[in-house]
């Protein structure tokens, strides 16, 4: 039997979890010592996988399928195609990354470092699942931590509002998908919860026409689509910095993933029925959270609807179910997941000297974190769709797809481009340049090495599948193939 | 080294440059700048290598050097980048490489390099000098070095690369990363100051304004892909390609070529500062003065027409030589606009860099006037010639301004504006290189006859227009072209001649070699480049001239076979406009005294109040765009429909929920199922416990009847419900 890489991907958080729980509350140096171990060995091995996955073979890699309900046709069957294992690669940065800069949390790590790996191991299961009770099962593992998360580690004056938003959110979000998933086991009448069966189940016109709106929003709300992206900015603002690069830079694409992977994947035609409503949300995403963005005040609700904004990228590129709008989609999660986790990294680190992230408060910290500032304003430059950064691989294939699929609304979308790079600069300026407040002057320290090395590797990424776009296409475009092959 | 090796290596040593001054060498000022510089000197070479070898290609229009790799798939097939040096790409590869090499050097010694640190000099503000005590113990003022020194050699390397990019691409893909990084090291080096407010916000201006030309510039890339799966010239420009698209039908009765082509040209007017969107160049000059000169005169800007000239098969599709595309006669009527509208407000500037600024935006609007008449070839030389002469003027006006720099040091008035031509006067006895080649400059810019390159192109571009029917774009620019030489006499009368204004002023002196060897290279080509250009039917001259430009740039694109007479009329327009502004500038100049009001400023009126400011246009453009957007987004959409409408909704649900749950708690949990069927269970029990009581007699007797009844009554429905 082959090593089941998978399996040990998705188990080692949870396992890393339950060993740091049953240490002594009071080793913290020692828990995030096991932390930052757990963390860096799923990233070895999700880079690992990401350079074993054989591209010229495509489809479904590292199988495993074992039975475990069979009487519901439920299977634990995992495995991952050019779209997934980017996004395990993902994870595993965002995790190490997320660890590094938790390093400073002094207020029951344990617990939390418990929790987050908890919420990592729902990640990972979600973007390798094959099967789709699996897929449900490793879903709710990864929201439900998120309100524990937030609400005992979160900033003290929205926490309790927040993580209740954000989980009555999620969870009518995935009930109502549910739902739609129990419609389609009993459809395909192949008495089977695996992916691979229900998509060769054929469902009938008028039955995904039905229920693909119900599985697509369900899934598509932890991607925040609009009306439903309330929960995100609100959600972000509150977490803690580690919990907010996890759900910004992967939970939303959770969302977006399964919205893709059971709605769209097994549900075509449903998805070329619907697809000028998803066009139009999607769209409204984009301009809407840009606008909004430009007027915060709040550093991190700057970023929080940035997230709401770019998102609607990645959704509108699945909408415009062709294969320029689908590799970009695929790109941009990657992207926006590493460029959203160093934008709240940044962030944290400015504000655990600050305490405070009203923009207008803050000025001048390149003098004092040159290198915080450096990594910040690539991360600005992905997420304007700069040329040579890894958000311009995303972007200009989206918006190519975007401009054969739906030309106006190409044009209406593309002005976020401009509003972007307005409230970007505008940060830029206000944060990282100009006169630093005299309350901080004098009191303010580099970030420590292990912090640059976060903000160094996301960095490096950014720029490298920006430079080398073909260290990802091709494994995304031959996930691609495959979804283009359903859509017929 | 193979020639399409060498090209692809153009772009490399300024970008190496950059990772090696931000990464090592930032500590030393003078390891920052021999890697600079050094970079600039090895991509010269290359260019010139690469460029002189192109002129011993035969034919080479049909064969030029291409090299390309895959970068991005997409579709079907690879979105491949490449290189390609074709006649067009030789000609600019030879301007940009002279131009950034020059501008490297002056950038040494414009910042100071081997002057003592400054008193109190910040990272962020522009140095103020220093106080250095001399062996007798007297302390003199003494310019100080840029604090930030390294960094400006880094962010103009990065600059560099771009521009190299754009310039040896074989696809609208890799021009427009070359494209980007420029605008974004605009942005980074216009704000290069940036604890000055002023710094800061010009460079947000100019990368937004510019970002707005951009995103119509992707939608154009984004159609011309799906319309043709590639971004390749060799491709798209292709004869079958530009006739599928000549054929199809886009929008508001443009072709596809057409609108694609209207598409890019927006990028273009962003990128080249024309009219609408010019607001940014004038702010842009709160950069250093080498960044005007590099940026804002010989390359960024000169990407925006190098952009539209490369993409005139496109706009041009259709063309039959005589009557314009719509998208020709739009680019037309907007270069030569921008042409007399930018010279107008050149007219009433005090500025000495802002006179450039809006000369520059002037004469870019020369360019694509040519582009939109047809005039291919003389679209090109002007652009070449302007490069060269302009950053001559650029650096001679940073050469003036540090100068006066000098003459604040000594007099110690800290409030004198350096950079205000009211101030200046009789510098010519003082920094007379400065001056000669300055001289040069504005006369290749007024065109002054014979002897300078921009009267060869100016003259080029009015006998096309001329000789095609254009007259009313031929008008505007000679009009343009007389307020130009007007507004340049004017400059230098002021700056230069006359008598020194202040005592700044007067001890103002000449500058080091780095700044002043740049100045005399740039000015022999200010008036040498003209002489490839001289057309053949030119009186007397054109016999002796082979007009090697035209040929040689010509064979780049299919031009349509037109033919045109040579006419007196343009070539004595063109003498008569530029000898008559420049006489009439040093006329109206020449004995004005400090102070006195500006004789434009007396002739004008109040008209003068709308060219002094800028027509209002920055005014206007916060009231139309900026504000209603503020609004838009801080109004309607944050706070009437994200937190009211939205979220007003959700927390409409939040009592509601409460609500139903109050309602099920107090009108049913509470009365129905605690009261009645909880509590009310017990008490049943408990009620029939008393009520059964009485049975309970302690007889077994009774007991015994009871239980047997009990049992035969079961007993009988058992019975009667099994065996019937």
């Amino acid at each position: 039997m082959a090593f089941p890489i998978l399996s040990v991907i998705v188990f080692t958080p949870i396992i890393a979890g339950m060993i740091i729980l049953m240490m002594p509350g009071e080793r913290k140096t020692e828990i995030r010592m096991v932390a930052l171990a757990a963390a860096a060995f799923d990233l070895i091995l999700s880079v690992w996988l990401y350079f074993a996955y054989d591209i010229t073979a495509a489809g479904y890699q590292f199988q495993e399928m074992h039975s475990w309900l069979p009487s519901f046709g439920i299977g634990y069957h995992l495995g991952v195609d050019g779209i997934s294992t980017p996004l395990i690669l993902l994870t595993g940065v965002v995790m190490f990354t997320g660890v590094i800069v938790s390093q400073s949390i002094s207020d029951r790590p344990r617990e939390f470092f418990a929790f987050l790996f908890i919420l990592a191991t729902g990640v990972f299961g979600v973007f390798a699942s094959l099967d789709l009770f699996l897929l449900f099962f490793f879903y709710e593992i990864a929201v439900f931590p998120m309100y524990l998360l937030i609400s005992i580690w979160g900033w003290v004056k929205t926490r309790e509002y927040a993580a209740m938003k954000l989980t009555l959110y999620l969870f009518i979000g995935s009930v109502i998908a549910l739902i739609g998933a129990l419609a389609m086991y009993w459809a395909s009448g192949a008495h089977s919860f695996d992916l691979l069966v229900l998509e060769k189940a054929h469902f009938s016109t008028a039955f995904q026409n039905t229920w693909f709106m119900p599985v697509f929003m369900g899934f598509a709300i932890l991607g925040a689509i609009f009306p439903f992206h309330n929960w995100s900015p609100d959600g972000h603002v509150a977490a803690p910095t580690a919990v907010s690069m996890f759900h910004a830079g992967v939970l939303m694409k959770l969302g977006a993933f399964a919205a893709l992977r059971v709605g769209i994947m097994l549900m075509p035609q449903g998805a070329i029925y619907w697809k000028w409503v998803i066009l139009g949300l999607a769209a409204v995403n984009i301009v809407y959270g840009a606008f909004i963005a430009m007027v915060q005040t709040d550093l991190k609700y700057v970023i929080g609807f940035s997230s709401v904004s770019h998102m609607g990228l990645v959704m509108i590129g699945f909408a415009t179910l062709t294969r320029s709008g689908l590799i970009g989609s695929t790109v941009q999660m990657f992207s926006h997941g590493i460029m959203t986790a160093l934008f709240f990294a940044s962030v944290g680190m400015i504000y655990n000297q600050t305490h405070t992230r009203e923009i207008s408060r803050l000025g001048g910290f390149v003098k004092v974190m040159p290198f915080t500032a450096i990594a910040f304003i690539i991360g600005a430059l992905v997420s304007m769709g700069m040329p040579g950064f890894s958000g311009f691989v995303a972007e200009f294939p989206i918006f190519m797809g975007l401009w054969q699929t739906a030309p106006i609304i190409a044009i209406l979308s593309v002005i976020s481009i401009i509003v972007t790079a307005a409230y970007m600069l505008l940060v830029i300026r206000r944060v990282f340049f100009g006169e630093m407040p005299e309350e901080f002057a004098g009191r303010m320290n580099d970030v420590s090495v292990m912090d640059k090395v976060a903000l160094g590797l996301i960095s490096i990424l950014m720029v490298g599948i920006g430079l080398f776009p073909s260290l990802m296409v091709p494994m995304v475009s031959s996930g691609v193939d495959h979804i283009l092959a359903l859509l017929g | 080294m193979a020639t399409n090796t060498l090209i692809w290596l153009l772009p490399l040593p300024p970008l190496l440059a950059f990772f090696i001054i931000v990464l090592f060498t930032n500590k030393s000022n003078k390891l920052s700048h021999i890697v600079g510089v050094g970079a600039a000197a090895l991509s010269w070479a290359g260019a010139m290598v690469v460029f002189f070898r192109s002129l011993g290609v035969e034919h080479f229009g049909e064969h030029p050097f291409t090299d390309s790799i895959p970068w991005l798939p997409l579709g079907d097939g690879w979105l491949e980048i490449g290189v390609r040096i074709d006649p067009l790409s030789a000609a600019t590869l030879f301007f940009v490489a002279w131009t950034i090499f020059m501008i490297f050097l002056y950038s040494v010694g414009y910042h100071n390099f081997g002057q003592p640190k400054g008193d109190h000099d910040k990272q962020g503000l522009p140095p103020h000098g220093a106080t250095v005590e001399n062996e007798h113990g007297h302390k003199h003022s003494v310019p100080s070095v840029e604090p930030m020194y390294a960094r400006f050699f880094a962010f103009i390397g990065l600059f560099a690369a771009g521009m190299y990019t754009l310039v040896i691409s074989d696809n609208l893909l890799t021009l427009f990363v070359g494209w980007e990084i420029m605008g974004l090291c605009s942005y980074l080096l216009i704000g290069f100051w940036f604890a000055k407010k002023s710094a800061r916000n010009a460079g947000i201006k100019a990368f937004m304004t510019t970002r707005i030309g951009d995103v119509f510039m992707l939608l154009g890339l984004a159609f011309l892909y799906s319309a043709t799966g590639s971004l390749r010239y060799e491709v798209i420009f292709s004869h079958e390609v530009l006739h599928a698209l000549e054929s199809t039908p886009a929008f508001w009765g443009l072709s596809a070529a057409g609108a694609i082509g209207l598409l890019l040209f927006i990028g273009a007017v962003g990128k080249s500062a024309q009219w609408p969107l010019h607001v940014w160049l004038p702010d842009a000059m709160e950069g250093p003065t080498p960044v005007s000169a590099m940026i804002h005169a010989a390359t960024m800007v000169s990407a925006g027409v190098y952009m539209t000239i490369r993409i005139f098969p496109l706009i041009s599709a259709g063309w039959d030589g005589y009557t314009l595309t719509p998208t020709m006669s739009i680019i037309a009527f907007i270069g030569a606009f921008t042409a007399l509208f930018a010279a107008t407000i050149a007219v009433a500037q005090n500025d000495v860099k802002g006179v450039l600024a809006y000369s520059t935006i002037s004469q870019l609007g020369y360019m694509m006037a040519a582009i939109g008449v047809g005039a291919y070839v003389a679209a090109v030389f002007h652009l070449i010639t302007h490069a060269f002469f302009k950053a001559l003027l650029f650096l001679g006006s940073g050469s003036v301004i540090h100068g006066m720099e000098h003459g604040v040091l000594h007099t110690g008035n800290h409030d004198l504006d350096p950079q205000d031509m009211r101030n200046m006067g009789g510098l010519y006895k003082k920094m007379p290189i400065t001056f000669w080649t300055f001289l040069i400059g504005g006369f290749a810019l007024s065109g002054f006859p014979i002897v300078t390159a921009g009267f060869w192109s100016k003259d080029e571009i009015f006998a096309d227009a001329f000789a095609h029917g254009h007259t009313t774009v031929f008008i505007v620019l000679a009009l343009a072209a007389f307020l130009t030489a007007f507004y340049t006499m004017r400059q230098i009368t002021m700056t230069f001649l006359g008598d020194a204004k202040t005592p700044e002023a007067e001890h103002a002196s000449e500058n080091t070699w780095t700044m002043t060897t740049p100045l005399v290279v740039l000015a022999f080509f200010a008036l040498a480049y003209g002489w490839v250009g001289i057309p053949e039917n030119f009186p007397i001259l054109g016999s002796f001239s082979s007009n090697w430009f035209h040929h040689f740039v010509a064979h780049t694109v299919h031009l349509p076979e037109t033919h045109a007479e040579f006419s007196w009329i343009p070539l004595i327009t063109s003498l008569t406009v530029a000898l008559g502004g420049l006489a009439f500038g040093w006329l109206t100049y020449r004995k004005q005294k400090a102070g006195a009001v500006d004789p434009v400023k007396k002739w004008m009126g109040p008209l003068y109040h709308w060219i002094e400011n800028k027509y209002y246009f920055d005014e206007a453009y916060d009231f139309l765009f900026v504000n209603p957007a503020r609004w838009f987004s801080e109004i309607f959409t944050y706070k009437w429909m994200d937190r009211g409408l939205i979220d007003g909704i959700l927390h409409i649900f939040g009592p509601i929920a409460y609500w139903i749950g109050h309602l099920f708690r107090e009108r049913f949990d509470l009365p129905v199922v605690n009261r009645l069927i909880g509590d009310g269970s017990a008490d049943l029990v408990h009620k029939a416990g008393e009520k059964l009581r009485f049975v309970e007699t302690g007889r077994i007797q009774q007991y015994m009847i009871a239980a047997m009844s009990v049992f035969l009554i079961i007993a009988a429905v058992l019975y009667y419900v099994i065996l019937i």
